[in-house]
């Protein structure tokens, strides 16, 4: 469980954050969208206690971060695979976690297999390692202590595709079985696949949030019919409002109501599905038009 | 990949403790103390002071006159090694965590920062209180090979030698990492370190009116008193409070707020 309240931060006058407020529930996986720069990594900083907020408050587990007596037996915690020691062997630097955490050592060869670093990788310096075994070597320091919480900033950066379906399992599965996961991404599809709510942040601040279903579902229905014009009178007279996008006519409402509609027409379709994860991607992209590019030239 | 195995699919069920307790600072610093030694380049730094030390006594057994090879000047040449380097180990244990960014890690799994600190200036206190003993027992060979061969081998190990010993490299330790802390970047804290107090010496030396505070804040002058067998007088003393508040005590206090409250990113 991760509570956010009106978290703010600035930088002199800029708000790098601004008044951000969302939940994660257990059980949940959590996406957290946003362009780079729109305030999700200071924002997750923020709730692990890296960071002080300006204003407002986070919770993990009902107590602030930084009372967590022992946090990482709470929450594992990804922010940056690459801050890791260039000199030490990947098992080195879990053993050194272990020990701060007061792990029995066995846990570290469990977690490294499990994240699929082997006998060879884990020794080998961090130095040599590609992005994509720095995430997996990340994921497994995380999962070390056993938390009920886990705090993901950009896992999938450099994994591969395999490797991203086996991240979407093993958050799935952590999930599933009554885990809180918050995990951010700049890219919509990475997260839409596993997450079951989202969190879109653009400059700084909320843009929109709510169940994955909810977001899909404002996206519409698409829907299409040989005879255009039979369709769109149809729609009309339903008190549909039809717009043109690329693959046919966006209807804002569900797919039931505008087959309903078509069938009392007498209109045959020959497309007629949710407008999906193109609705999805419409709404992030409107949503955090210009923040990017805002971003780019602060 | 041939790095990479098939990971084995699931076991990430997150798990219901029994109430978990913060670690204690014991543990915090059997850690620190690890990350002393679990690179290459903080196993290096010990392991050169160690080399250097052997080699300035063999050359003291070499070159010395036979009447100086005594216990005394075969340990207070070897302390001079780690005198210069303690203070590098004290910079980076603190500094590292900073420009390696595991300070990201570090801070996450302690939140309470100044555990986390106070863990590190123990590891080095005990790295220091370890190199007297390193330099205790290379002198002590150097001083039974100093009997065998002619020199002098005289045994005057007084008490006061070995703690004067002890104070000045934990001194220097700890002034180091408190660079460390203040500056909180490797390359500025070493600068600053070996720069700052060097200044005084070199001022001291030029400008008249500075030579009277050059006695109490030049920690060169200060700690000369150290590397011998006699006991500091009333007003040695005196000046190495002044100058270690200066040089250590203070930087220690605004490098620990500074830390506290660091953005870590």
């Amino acid at each position: 469980m991760i509570s956010v309240e009106n978290l703010t931060k600035r930088y002199g006058p800029h708000p790098a954050v601004d008044d951000v407020s969302f939940q994660c529930e257990p059980g949940t996986v959590t996406g957290f969208l946003g362009p780079n720069g729109a305030g999700k990594s200071t924002t997750m900083r923020m709730i692990c206690g890296l960071t002080t907020p300006t204003a407002g408050r986070a919770t993990v587990s009902g107590h602030p971060y930084r009372e967590l007596p022992n946090p990482g037996r709470e929450v594992g915690v990804l922010l940056d695979a690459s801050a890791q020691h260039a000199g030490r062997t990947g098992r080195e630097a879990l053993t050194l976690s272990a020990y701060t955490l007061g792990l029995d050592k066995r846990e570290v060869a469990a977690k490294l297999d499990l994240v699929g670093l082997n006998a060879v990788a884990a020794k080998r310096r961090v130095r040599a390692y590609s992005l994509g075994m720095r995430q997996r070597l990340g994921l497994a320091q995380a999962l070390l202590g056993d938390p009920r919480v886990l705090i993901l900033d950009e896992p999938a950066n450099g994994l591969d595709p395999e490797g991203i379906f086996w991240m979407r399992g093993l958050l799935r599965d952590f999930a599933d079985r009554g885990g809180t996961v918050l995990l951010s991404s700049h890219l919509l599809r990475e997260v839409e696949a596993v997450a079951d709510r989202l969190v879109v942040i653009g400059g700084g601040r909320i843009v929109a949030q709510g169940s994955k279903d909810e977001l899909l579902a404002g996206g519409g229905t698409v829907v299409r019919a040989r005879d255009d014009v039979a369709l769109r009178r149809a729609l009309e007279a339903a008190d549909l409002t039809a717009a043109d996008s690329a693959d046919g006519l966006l209807v804002q409402a569900d797919a039931e109501t505008v087959g309903q509609a078509a069938s009392d027409a007498g209109v045959a379709l020959t497309e007629l599905r949710p407008a999906g994860s193109g609705g999805l991607e419409q709404l992030f992209l409107t949503l955090t038009a210009g923040e990017s590019t805002r971003e780019a030239v602060r | 990949m041939t790095t990479t195995t098939a990971p084995t699919a699931g076991a990430v069920a997150p798990r219901h403790h029994s109430p978990v307790r913060r670690p204690s600072l014991l543990r915090l610093t059997a850690v620190e103390l690890r990350k002393l030694v679990d690179t290459r380049a903080g196993r290096w730094l010990l392991i050169t002071i160690g080399l250097v030390v052997v080699a300035v006594v063999t050359l003291l057994l070499i070159y010395a006159e036979d009447a100086e090879q005594t216990f005394g000047t075969f340990f207070v040449t070897s302390l001079l090694p780690a005198n210069v380097l303690l203070p590098v180990l004290g910079i980076l244990s603190i500094t590292s965590e900073w420009s390696q960014r595991t300070a990201l890690t570090t801070y996450a799994l302690v939140p309470r920062r100044e555990r986390v600190v106070a863990a590190k200036l123990i590891a080095v206190v005990l790295a220091a209180v370890a190199s007297v003993l390193v330099a205790v027992a290379v002198a002590s060979v150097g001083t039974l090979v100093a009997s065998a061969t002619g020199g002098a081998g005289t045994w005057q190990v007084g008490a006061t030698l070995i703690v004067n010993g002890v104070i000045v490299q934990v001194a220097v330790v700890l002034m180091g990492a408190a660079f460390g802390l203040l500056l909180l970047n490797t390359p500025l804290a070493i600068v600053g370190y070996l720069l700052l107090p060097t200044l005084w010496s070199v001022l001291g030396e030029m400008v008249r009116p500075l030579r009277g505070p050059a006695e109490w804040l030049d920690t060169s002058r200060t700690m000369e008193p150290l590397f011998g067998s006699d006991a500091l007088t009333g007003g040695q003393w005196g000046r190495l409070a002044v100058s270690l508040l200066v040089w250590m005590v203070l930087p220690l206090a605004a490098g620990l707020v500074r830390t506290l409250h660091r953005e870590v990113s």
